[in-house]
């Protein structure tokens, strides 16, 4: 067995035991005879119905947006050529989150549960247009860098401007919440409007990893190689609209797994971006699984954003990598 | 074979190469001129990544008209001061000179491990095949960074100033392995500033100003004081030592 696949082989299993952890988890104790019983299809209605309606649709989501995270990340990484970029540097985080926001001040999500996320969708794809007029001129990743921060700093001043706005001070809360991010009275409908769209992302960015490789070279050498990066370009900006766009619709903004995640693994791989791609994408599974789990775990009245769990659990490990290694990537 | 007919390149609207023409057929063919003659974009023209007026082929194929992943295979490129993004390991760095040969979704085989094999031990880098790239002293970088064009394998190899910021026995050593590649029946296309080591290792020079061909032949042929005094600006002392061409520019005039 090579040793990238034992990594992931290993990444797998940790993403595993991180889901399997929080599915025992919760408000109501169940006990793991009673969480496994439930899952293989046996035990007591109470716990079938607490496993299969409440919490595996929560673990399985936290699973697909870690991974799509953690993916997107790496691959945004390998592209720009930059440690610091991840999904929010192109805005898409950002736009989709808005999205949502005005699903919510302007009452459409109270219609229907779809109406959130598929507003959230709208907001990723429209944040994407600027963008794609930008890269269909050829520029290089800096443009596209300046072009995500204008965009997501326009998504930023509109969000503030429904909160600034809201009608009530529960709307104002809504939102916040929202936007926060969490997994919380999530169901399947969630995990299966999630899926299709993760899939597409991962898929797309699995593709481009030859391309990535190329990059290392910089933009001229990776031409050099026979590579089409404007295809690539184009293919990476729709696999993060398409994944984080459905991943931001479901759960809100969580950030910092897509920044953090690769620089977590990357000394586990032999640094090439392509080797670092599935990787990410398990350990940004793993992490927000275990992130979602604590979340429940804390004996709090309202549980605390999944963003800022991911951001406590990951800053201090990432530090703590900084400051012991020479570099980090 | 590499044919450049009537070869015009414009960058930003201005034209930085006018109507080279010239037919290269094998060996270690030297570039030279001064800074901003046009030799850098003359090569990346011919490497197909700027577009160029006239007709720069290869055995008969516009480059231009290249699939871009079979352009990649006929056509090796090391640029100028390349930087490399990641610490890759040298033989991993090494290996994307294979890129352009894998199919679509193929994996390296055994073809592509000998070739890396191959380019790793002309470049005797055998030994330092694990180590980081940002590990290595710069002769060991520049050393690397040509393995990896060596790799493509490819029967034209452009070399965009190699020996920029090597000392003196690095410059010898690139030299040797440019032209060596060569004689394995490569056509090698180098930009380089010393005029001694182009005399001296080079089949044939190409002198090239303000964008304009202006000389073309062995070495001895091109390298006169008279050219070299009006195209450089400078006086030039033109000599021999143990039997090897020596020019020493000595002041600028």
């Amino acid at each position: 067995m090579t040793k990238s696949l034992r990594i992931d082989l290993a990444l797998a299993l940790l993403a595993v035991a991180c889901a399997m952890l929080s599915l025992g988890l919760g408000p109501a104790h169940l006990g793991w005879g009673r969480v496994l019983a439930a899952l293989a299809g046996r035990g007591d209605p109470i716990a079938a119905t607490i496993v299969w309606q409440l919490r595996l649709p929560r673990a399985l989501l936290a699973l697909l947006i870690g991974a799509m995270l953690g993916g997107a990340g790496a691959a945004l990484q390998g592209y720009l050529r930059n440690p610091l970029a991840d999904p929010g540097v192109l805005g898409t985080s950002s736009t989709a989150a808005l999205g949502g926001v005005v699903a919510l001040y302007y009452g459409f999500a109270a219609i229907s549960p779809l109406m959130l996320p598929l507003f959230a969708i709208i907001g990723a794809f429209v944040g994407l247009i600027p963008l794609l007029l930008l890269a269909a001129r050829s520029e290089g990743p800096l443009a596209l860098i300046l072009a995500g921060v204008a965009i997501a700093t326009a998504a930023g001043a509109g969000i503030s401007l429904a909160l600034n706005f809201a009608p009530n001070p529960f709307a104002a809360v809504e939102i916040m919440t929202w936007w926060m991010g969490s997994l919380a009275d999530r169901s399947f409908l969630h995990v299966w409007l999630a899926l299709p769209c993760i899939a597409i992302g991962l898929g797309l960015i699995l593709l481009e990893g030859r391309a990535l490789d190329a990059l290392t070279l910089g933009e001229e050498g990776a031409t050099a190689l026979g590579t089409n990066l404007r295809r690539t370009r184009l293919m990476l900006l729709a696999a993060t609209a398409i994944g984080v766009g459905g991943a931001v619709a479901v759960s809100g903004a969580i950030g910092f797994v897509g920044l953090v995640v690769p620089h977590l693994v990357r000394p586990f791989t032999d640094r090439r971006p392509s080797s670092l791609l599935i990787p990410s994408a398990l350990g940004g599974a793993a992490l927000l699984a275990i992130a979602d789990a604590l979340v429940r775990s804390v004996p709090t009245l309202e549980e605390p954003r999944l963003g800022v769990v991911t951001a406590l659990i990951g800053v201090p490990v990432f530090l703590h990598q900084l400051m012991r290694a020479r570099r980090q990537w | 074979m590499v044919s450049l007919e009537d070869v015009s390149v414009a960058l930003g609207g201005r034209r930085v190469v006018e109507g080279v023409g010239a037919d290269l057929g094998g060996g270690l063919i030297g570039l030279i001129g001064p800074n901003g003659a046009g030799k850098s974009t003359l090569v990346r023209a011919i490497a197909g990544l700027v577009p160029a007026e006239g007709g720069i082929s290869i055995d008969g194929v516009l480059v231009a008209s290249m699939p871009p992943r079979d352009r990649a295979r006929r056509i090796a490129y090391l640029p100028q001061g390349q930087i490399v993004h990641w610490p890759l390991t040298v033989e991993r760095l090494v290996a994307l000179g294979r890129l352009p040969h894998l199919a679509p979704f193929g994996r390296p085989d055994g073809m592509d491990a000998k070739a890396i094999e191959r380019a790793l031990e002309r470049t005797e880098l055998v030994s330092l095949r694990d180590r980081p790239i940002d590990e290595l002293s710069g002769g060991e970088r520049a050393r690397v960074l040509l393995a990896r064009a060596l790799a493509v394998e490819a029967p034209l190899l452009l070399a965009d100033e190699p020996l920029a910021a090597l000392d003196p026995a690095h410059q010898i050593e690139v030299m040797a392995l440019l032209r060596a590649e060569a004689e394995r029946g490569a056509t090698v296309i180098a930009v380089l500033h010393d005029l001694t080591l182009a005399a001296r290792w080079c089949d044939r020079l190409l002198l090239i100003d303000q964008g304009r061909l202006i000389a073309d032949g062995k070495p001895g042929e091109v390298l006169s004081a008279d050219r070299i005094g009006s195209v450089y600006h400078v006086s030039a002392f033109i000599g021999e030592a143990g039997g090897e061409p020596l020019i020493v520019p000595l002041s600028h005039h």
